[in-house]
């Protein structure tokens, strides 16, 4: 299957899911802060990768789902949950991605510019993502 | 522990912005293992290590980073057996990223162990 981006998708988001991503992502945001100011560099750095947004994203996917099936009349808890399922096994593809992004900044943050490192350490982790992704894809397919 | 007040409203108010930017991402994009890939997008990273930087430098923000990779990879951990959960034993969504969570806290803290 073919990536592709549907703009009309953001005219689904409903507002109350908006502020559940705002409040959640600024929450972990002060969360990590205090943390790092509490127990140190090494402690606060693990926060950098927790996943507070991903609960609220995943139901949101079921959720979305669910509805997308009852529109169609159909029961969609069980899609729901499957394409749950398929869209966690994306993030954990990502992850990979996201060790790459904070690898880059380990090894370049002391020796390079702020914005050329941030440039790389994106750059890294949306290759390193995507590759992974359509290696598995490739995988699955030639089973 | 001082914090300043002003530092904390900039987190959230950059924080919430860039978060809520990636999960639109993740919205758009099909198919949704392909969107899953935002679910891991380095949102809190680039919300604050700008502001880290500022107050504490970037050695600071450095060690920082390297504890970062063990917390993806207890993502990872984490991610996949949310995965596996909800195709197995099929509970609902939010009910099995909330009763794995602990996975993330055990892999970090096993991380923790080794590199401290």
């Amino acid at each position: 299957m073919i990536v592709h981006a549907r703009l009309s998708a953001i005219k689904g988001i409903k507002p109350h899911e908006w502020i559940i991503r705002f409040a959640f992502g600024g929450a972990v945001c002060v969360i990590a802060g205090l943390i790092a100011q509490r127990f140190g560099p090494v402690i606060g750095g693990f926060f950098l990768a927790f996943p507070a947004i991903f609960p609220a994203g995943a139901s949101l996917v079921e959720a979305h789902e669910e509805q997308h099936k009852a529109r169609a009349g159909f029961n969609g808890a069980n899609r729901g949950r499957i394409v749950s399922a398929i869209d966690a096994l994306g993030t954990a593809m990502g992850c990979i991605g996201l060790a790459g992004f904070a690898g880059v900044l380990w090894i370049w943050l002391p020796r390079a510019g702020l914005v050329q490192t941030f440039v790389l350490a994106t750059l890294v982790w949306l290759t390193l993502s995507v590759a992974v992704w359509l290696l598995c894809k490739k995988r699955v397919l030639h089973r | 522990m001082h914090v300043e007040i002003g530092e904390l409203l900039a987190r959230f108010l950059i924080g919430g912005v860039i978060v809520s930017f990636f999960a639109v991402l993740a919205e758009m994009f099909r198919p949704k293992s392909f969107a899953g890939l935002f679910g891991a997008a380095p949102s809190v990273a680039l919300a604050t290590i700008g502001i880290t930087i500022a107050g504490h430098g970037k050695a600071y923000a450095s060690l920082e980073a390297r504890s970062m990779i063990f917390g993806a990879i207890a993502f990872l951990l984490y991610a996949a057996c949310v995965s596996w959960m909800l195709l197995r034993l099929k509970p609902r969504a939010l009910t099995a990223t909330v009763a794995l969570m602990p996975v993330w806290f055990a892999a970090s803290c096993a991380f923790w162990l080794v590199v401290r």
